[in-house]
């Protein structure tokens, strides 16, 4: 193996990681406030990434510059996750929030068949390949090569993230959420409506998630309604490794899964690129169920 | 005088268990009212119901002269009801700081809440000390300490306190009561639940005695710490 080879796949790692970790974000805020796996938000990122795409096409077919046709197209998708999440909250896990928790878990992957089948309906269940909004020109940066696309993917993500941790930590909504997350009851009684601050957090998470779909679909230049299951695995084991509920856990555990999966890349056929994620799930799960960063784990009482 | 707090034939039920039968009790302003029983007499669910947590099963609820039976938590404390919890409740994972914010939650006065926060840290200066600290490295009676800051930055007309000296040390209950005492000559309105019948009647104006979900004695604390009935069972003889 030569340093160039090892070089250039830790910096494809961190690329696609940045992106893990976007989306594992999306799980582990949902699962710190509500104890609840969200199966469907891998779902959620592929309705970003389908919506974007579309609204993009047609805005360059319109004659919009491609700079502005993919700020729009992010929003967009941004607000329809956003719509969707919140959406799924209401009527599908609000009504389940003290039943057994098999019950919730259970819904999650049913919405999860729902978002595909709508997505299917549509948009259809082709690939669909996603426009070139910034250059994917490979630049050589020393022994590596990396396009701007990939460039602009990890920086957004890493300002995407410290946003999110701003948020969170010092902010009067952020801390409400923490508080909230912690003790729903006594949340209350301070005033605030865990209903909004649970509302908030879906709408958060798959606003995150429809970014990172439209990264993942411009990275691959394809989107399809199927792609949101591999990812949201891949995503849901990055927020396991990082220790689940833990936003530092999720972003970690997100970088480490992308550098584990392309640095094996080195030593075994792209084919079974997918085993690693899964591999390291496992081992995980066996000596350290907590998580890398772990917090409590613990059930309530 | 009309009173602020005025509880007509309250009634709690747990799946068909009725835990409290019937009560009636008032709270004036600027009184210190005080909720005395045994354990499981129904003290807490009184005040569960009071706050939102649970839907009373009967009876009324009337702040101010307003219905607010069966109200959600959070829109009580906008109307200027705070509930100290029983067992504390402070969030654990959030600093000392975070925790008196959250106590002003409501209010977007930012200036008049810091304010507010410093005087809570001249009046504790416990908590002024570990402003920094997560809330679960504080030691229980910090934690009661914080939980009452944190209550009155909601600015309450009407504080219920549940339990405050539960679990602590004499020394640190002590410290506790002389904060409620001096909340109370500040002029809000108190209702305090206790299972330390001697220390919740030396501080309070009048008490009621809560016995298998039924008010059996009502009157002045004086009278109360003098009772027969009330000696024998609730201060020891």
């Amino acid at each position: 193996m030569s340093m160039e080879v090892l070089l250039q796949q830790i910096v494809n790692g961190l690329v696609v990681g940045s992106v893990y970790a976007l989306v594992a974000l999306g799980y582990t805020m949902v699962y710190g406030i509500l104890q609840l796996i969200n199966f469907a938000h891998g779902d959620i990122v592929m309705i970003g990434a389908l919506t974007a795409l579309f609204t993009a096409s047609a805005l360059l077919g319109a004659g919009v510059p491609p700079i502005l046709a993919l700020v729009i197209s992010i929003f967009v998708a941004m607000l329809v996750c956003a719509v969707i999440g919140v959406a799924t909250e209401r009527l599908a896990y609000r009504p389940l929030r003290n039943a057994p928790r098999l019950a919730p878990l259970i819904t999650a992957i049913g919405v999860s068949i729902l978002l595909q089948q709508i997505a299917i309906l549509v948009f259809g269940r082709n690939y669909f390949s996603f426009p070139e909004l910034i250059s994917k020109t490979p630049i050589a940066l020393g022994v590596v090569t990396i396009t701007l696309n990939e460039i602009i993917i990890f920086f957004a993500s890493i300002a995407l993230m410290a946003g999110l941790l701003w948020l969170v930590h010092r902010t009067k909504i952020g801390t409400a959420m923490r508080a909230t997350a912690e003790n729903q009851k006594v949340a209350g009684l301070m005033g605030i409506d865990i209903n909004r601050v649970i509302a908030f957090t879906f709408a958060i998470g798959s606003a995150l998630g429809a970014i990172a779909g439209v990264m993942v679909a411009s990275n691959y230049g394809q989107a399809h309604y199927f792609m949101g299951f591999m990812l949201g695995l891949k995503a849901f084991t990055a927020a396991v490794m990082g220790g689940i509920g833990n936003l530092w856990g999720a972003m970690i555990g997100g970088l480490i899964l992308g550098l584990v999966e392309n640095v094996g890349l080195i030593f075994v056929r792209g084919d079974y690129k997918d085993i690693f994620a899964f591999v390291v799930l496992v081992l995980v799960l066996i000596f350290r169920p907590q998580g890398l960063i772990g917090e409590r784990v613990a059930e309530r009482a | 005088m009309s009173a602020l707090l005025d509880v007509k034939g309250l009634e709690v039920a747990y799946g068909g268990i009725r835990a409290i039968k019937g009560i009636d009790f008032h709270v004036n302003e600027g009184e210190l009212v005080t909720l005395i029983g045994a354990n499981g007499a129904g003290k807490s669910s009184t005040l569960r119901a009071l706050s939102g947590l649970v839907k009373p099963a009967g009876g009324r609820v009337l702040y101010r002269g307003q219905d607010i039976t069966g109200t959600p938590s959070h829109t009580l404390v906008g109307l200027g009801i705070a509930l100290c919890p029983e067992g504390r409740g402070v969030f654990a994972r959030l600093t000392v700081h975070e925790n008196l914010l959250m106590g002003a939650f409501s209010r977007n006065d930012d200036e008049q809440i810091a304010r507010e926060v410093d005087e809570i840290y001249t009046m504790i200066p416990r908590l002024k000390e570990r402003t920094r600290q997560l809330a679960g490295t504080l030691s229980g009676g910090e934690q009661q300490m914080l939980a009452i800051g944190r209550a009155m930055l909601a600015r309450p007309r009407l504080l219920m306190l549940d339990e405050p000296s539960m679990g602590l040390a004499p020394l640190m209950v002590e410290k506790i009561f002389e904060i409620i005492d001096l909340i109370a000559k500040r002029g809000t309105t108190i209702l305090l639940i206790e299972q330390n019948a001697q220390l919740a009647l030396e501080n309070a104006h009048r008490g009621y005695v809560l016995e298998s979900g039924e008010i059996i004695l009502a009157a002045d604390s004086k009278s109360l710490l003098a009772d027969p009935r009330v000696k024998e069972a609730y201060l020891g003889g």
